[in-house]
């Protein structure tokens, strides 16, 4: 038994390895570098400790940058909230063969590389997209709307992107759901809504919490969409960090922007299993 | 007029007939038990009464008022569900008072009416505690104080006892008594569990495949089946194949492997000529030495004691017959033994497929 339980042990031993070296040793690496200085020129930093960093994103250019990233996060997850919750309760609720096809017209995106299906979004929200062309084809509109590089168009986007986690998320809670609460609610005299917001919603909350969870903390991070569907109508902490490492050489300050996006998705979590949420709910596939 | 009624209530899932054809009324107070096997369609009927189910055909009527089409929390009937149903996420004051908060109560009568129900069900002190920290006896108590608080015209229980080991069983069987009497409520409930509907209730409805075999008092269902299905599968029956002979008022005499027999006729009118069966008790059977008048001669092939009285088991007429008694000391297996019995203590049922 204690020898099979050590082999156990040895058998993460690689994982552990890995995870120490790539993603443990890389992070404090991130984090001494946002201490250090850069030198005036070049890619380089000298060992000279100090706050600068994270003096200079008290900037409010750049503490915009940080609230636009938050407000398109809490956006997105609202939007995801509001389609994919319904969309997880109404899969869960489903018997038979239509609950499978549901699940496969979520699960199906993600054979694809998300990359390329923005890409796709792109063209299909394009002046002369197919979108554009259909609404003047059948006389709704007579000059093409202006769909791409818009608000709406990154929005829509992130919510493309990321509502897969939430429906999956809450179906996993609803599906595990006693229906017959629900039965009793109603025979306790509360009509169908009273029972959803009473019964419903506080049983499936943990699976609403994670989805929450897993939509908000990419998405706060997420700029490839932003850069394709938004055409950089506003900076997000993702290019700008990008920005900063690739454009202006300053590795110290994109660091220190990191830290600050890292801090953010630890408070979220640390939030996350206050409200009696379990870190295994989060781990999905 | 019938406090609750249903009429010819049909039901199929998937083209799986479930209930077919089931009529029945209770009375203000009454303690009805619907008894079957599983699968037999009880739950079906008592989520139908709910509102939980629609019947594809037929009414359910509540104090004369069609109430068929409204949906569950527009009925004033309330259930005890099988695996009790209580909400995990609110501790037992708020699962009590949840009816009551839906309509409206405000916290100091809420609070009044918890209080009284935990009273009634033996559970003061308990307000606070989740469900997930309650034994299954304490669960019980708390979805029967659910039900009750709202004082329905009808309580609807769906095999309560069920998940409760055999001693806590008995106990809450009392209890439950204790409460429906106390109360004054109409209870339709429902078990696969002879004794206890026996025990508990005012009128027993035994169903199979859907219908009602025979509704009827306890004793009735008891003493006077009028179906193989209900003799059989209320207590240790002897159901004695033979062909009757003639009628005479309520007595009827039978042949049974050529013998004659003298059986009270029950529920059920035989005719002369009819293949029937003649339903014994084990313990009605009187077993002697000597041949009587109506009497079937037998061989004992077996005894057994079995706490206070022996079974013993007589091949008569190619049939098994058992006995149950308290002085079987002069009968051992091979004994030749005279049966007999009190005709007023038999029936008389239709053989199955007559």
């Amino acid at each position: 038994m204690k020898a099979r339980r050590s082999g156990g042990r040895l058998m993460t031993l690689p994982i552990l390895v890995w995870m120490t070296l790539f993603v443990g040793a890389a992070l404090i690496y991130v984090v001494i570098l946002s201490f250090l200085t850069r030198t005036p020129e070049g890619f380089g930093v000298t060992n000279a400790f100090t706050l600068d960093n994270y003096r200079k994103l008290l900037d409010p250019k750049y503490l915009k940058v940080l609230w636009q990233s938050v407000r398109l996060a809490i956006h997105t997850t609202l939007i995801c909230v509001l389609i994919g919750y319904p969309f997880g309760y109404f899969m869960a609720r489903t018997k038979g063969a239509w609950r499978g096809i549901l699940m496969l017209l979520v699960i199906v995106p993600f054979w694809t590389n998300a990359l390329v299906r923005i890409y796709g979004w792109r063209i299909l929200l394009m002046a002369n997209g197919p979108i554009n062309e259909f609404l003047k084809a059948i006389g709704l509109i007579e000059q093409p709307l202006k769909l791409l590089n818009t608000y709406g168009a990154v929005l829509l986007g992130m919510v493309y992107a990321l509502i897969p986690f939430m429906i999956l998320s809450t179906y996993a809670s609803a599906e595990k759901m006693d229906w017959s609460l629900v039965e009793a609610g109603r025979d306790l005299g509360a009509g169908a809504a009273r029972v959803f917001f009473t019964v419903t919603v506080p049983q499936t909350l943990p699976g609403l919490l994670s989805g929450c969870v897993l939509v908000f903390v990419p998405s706060v991070g997420l700029f490839f969409i932003s850069d394709l569907l938004g055409g950089a109508t506003e900076a997000l902490a993702g290019s700008l960090i990008r920005d900063q490492l690739l454009k202006s050489r300053d590795m110290p300050f994109a660091a220190a922007l990191s830290v600050v996006l890292l801090a953010l998705t630890c408070v979220i979590l640390l939030l996350y299993s206050r409200a009696g949420g379990k870190s295994s709910n989060l781990s999905l596939f | 007029m019938a406090l609750l009624e249903i009429q010819s209530l049909v039901k199929s899932f998937d083209g799986q007939p479930v209930l077919r054809d089931i009529s029945l009324s209770a009375q203000k107070g009454e303690f009805i038990t619907l008894l079957g096997p599983s699968g037999c369609g009880k739950t079906t009927t008592l989520r139908i009464i709910a509102g939980l189910e629609r019947p594809d055909s037929g009414r359910v009527l509540l104090n004369g008022q069609d109430v068929t089409d409204l949906p569950p929390d527009k009925r004033n009937v309330n259930t005890v569900f099988q695996n009790y149903a209580l909400f995990p996420h609110m501790n037992v004051e708020k699962n009590i008072s949840y009816g009551l908060r839906v309509r409206g109560a405000k916290k100091k009568d809420w609070q009044d009416c918890v209080a009284e129900m935990l009273k009634l069900v033996q559970l003061e002190g308990y307000e606070k505690r989740m469900p997930a920290k309650l034994s299954g006896g304490q669960r019980q108590r708390v979805a029967i104080a659910r039900a009750v608080v709202l004082n329905p015209d009808a309580l609807l229980l769906d095999e309560p006892l069920g998940a409760l080991d055999l001693q806590l069983r008995r106990q809450m069987q009392r209890e439950l008594k204790i409460i429906q009497q106390r109360i004054g409520i109409t209870f339709i409930y429902i078990t696969h569990d002879q004794e206890e509907a026996l025990n508990m209730s005012d009128r027993i409805a035994v169903m199979r495949d859907g219908r009602f075999e025979q509704v009827g008092t306890p004793e009735e269902i008891y003493e006077k089946p009028q179906t193989r299905f209900v003799a059989g599968f209320i207590g240790q029956t002897n159901l004695l194949d033979g062909e009757v002979i003639s009628v005479d008022g309520s007595m009827a005499k039978v042949s049974v492997g050529g013998e004659c027999v003298l059986s009270a006729v029950g529920g059920y009118m035989p005719r002369a000529g009819e293949k029937a069966s003649v339903c014994v008790r084990a313990e009605r059977v009187h077993l002697s030495k000597e041949k009587t008048a109506f009497s079937l001669t037998g061989i004992v092939t077996d005894r057994r004691y079995a706490g206070g009285v022996m079974r013993i088991t007589i091949e008569a007429a190619g049939q098994t017959i058992f006995a149950q008694t308290e002085n079987a000391g002069a009968f051992a297996p091979g004994d030749t033994a005279y049966i007999s019995w009190d005709a007023n203590a038999s029936a008389i049922v239709p053989q199955e497929g007559a």
